[in-house]
């Protein structure tokens, strides 16, 4: 899973009010280089939570991207490579994602998170 | 990409080997993937480009149409880990990407991100009343464009109305009718073939 998926998934547990963002323990990463799409890019960027896409990027030692983004960055060239690169070719594929609230842990083996929840946290 | 390119990638990828027969996992073939995927991109421009998510993905057929038409993004959604995992080998067969979540459709894992397009061959609900519903009601909640599905096509009126009336959907319109080839998958198929009536459906959600 990459940082785009992190940044739509949240942690549905019963009694959770907020489980967004998921804090993430990683023990291996894998790059895998996809090609560079500025369009899509700017199709993204309003949609990504940016404070828990930053956060979640400096848990993966990624420390390149500004706290703070405006419009105007979107017409950056070395901006676009640094935001592309986080979110679409950094791969979690072993470790977990953490609710922020209650600690609960979601596996993620082979790149797959598993947030399947139990039926009494449901 | 042209649809003969893509219904021949589409055949290369591994089908389940042992089907659940509680989760109704009929694999959707290339003929009818590269079909519901083509017409999404050429007649609609819902994939290139897109965030697409494939909803109960299976052996991620869709999903590795959507990614090989050049969508910005896909995931695929599934309960089945099996599933997922052959998911995953095929999309790196085709050398295509999908990010892969486990989940259950009825509580998807989501903050609330819309995506641009959701395709998905949801359970028929012929073994678990209402399934098929379910999944069509979870499609419009995370799209914001249009949602693709295949549902029976004896079932076309009751999908119209509930789609309409109770999921918030804007339109629902059937593109075109499927033969759906189902070999006898499940030992309570009798016949060799059977052969199902589809509808290739596109919803679009209501913007708010």
């Amino acid at each position: 899973m990459r940082l785009l998926t992190h940044n739509m998934l949240s942690c549905n547990r019963k009694g959770v009010s907020n489980g967004f963002p998921l804090g993430i323990e990683a023990s291996k990463l894998e790059v895998k280089e996809v090609d560079f799409n500025s369009d899509f890019l700017r199709h993204i960027y309003p949609k990504i939570e940016w404070k828990a896409f930053v956060d979640a990027a400096k848990s993966l030692g990624l420390n390149d991207l500004p706290e703070h983004v405006d419009d105007s960055m979107l017409e950056d060239d070395d901006f676009l490579h640094s935001f592309h690169h986080a979110l679409l070719e950094v791969h979690l594929e072993e470790g977990a994602l953490i609710c922020p609230e209650t600690g609960r842990r979601f596996p993620v083996n082979r790149g797959i998170p598993n947030m399947l929840l139990n039926e009494d946290e449901v | 990409m042209k649809l003969k390119q893509l219904e021949a990638q589409l055949g290369y990828l591994a089908q389940f080997q042992s089907p659940k027969v509680e989760l109704e996992q009929y694999p959707t073939g290339p003929h009818i993937a590269s079909r519901m995927l083509f017409m999404a991109e050429s007649t609609f421009g819902d994939i290139r480009g897109k965030l697409v998510a494939d909803l109960g993905c299976g052996c991620g057929t869709l999903g590795v149409a959507a990614s090989l038409l050049d969508a910005g993004y896909v995931s695929g959604f599934d309960v089945d880990d099996e599933a997922l995992e052959l998911a995953q080998q095929n999309s790196l067969e085709l050398e295509t990407v999908l990010d892969l979540v486990q989940c259950d459709i009825l509580s998807l894992p989501s903050r609330g991100l819309k995506f641009d397009t959701v395709v998905m061959n949801p359970p028929f609900g012929t073994r678990r009343k209402g399934a098929d519903m379910e999944f069509l009601s979870a499609a419009l909640k995370v799209a914001e464009n249009a949602v693709y599905s295949l549902h029976k096509t004896s079932t076309r009126e009751h999908i119209k109305r509930k789609a309409l009336r109770d999921y918030g959907a804007q339109t629902a319109e059937v593109l075109c009718e499927l033969r759906f080839d189902l070999r006898a998958l499940y030992k309570f198929h009798k016949r060799q073939e059977v052969d199902i009536a589809v509808d290739l459906w596109r919803f679009s959600p209501l913007r708010l």
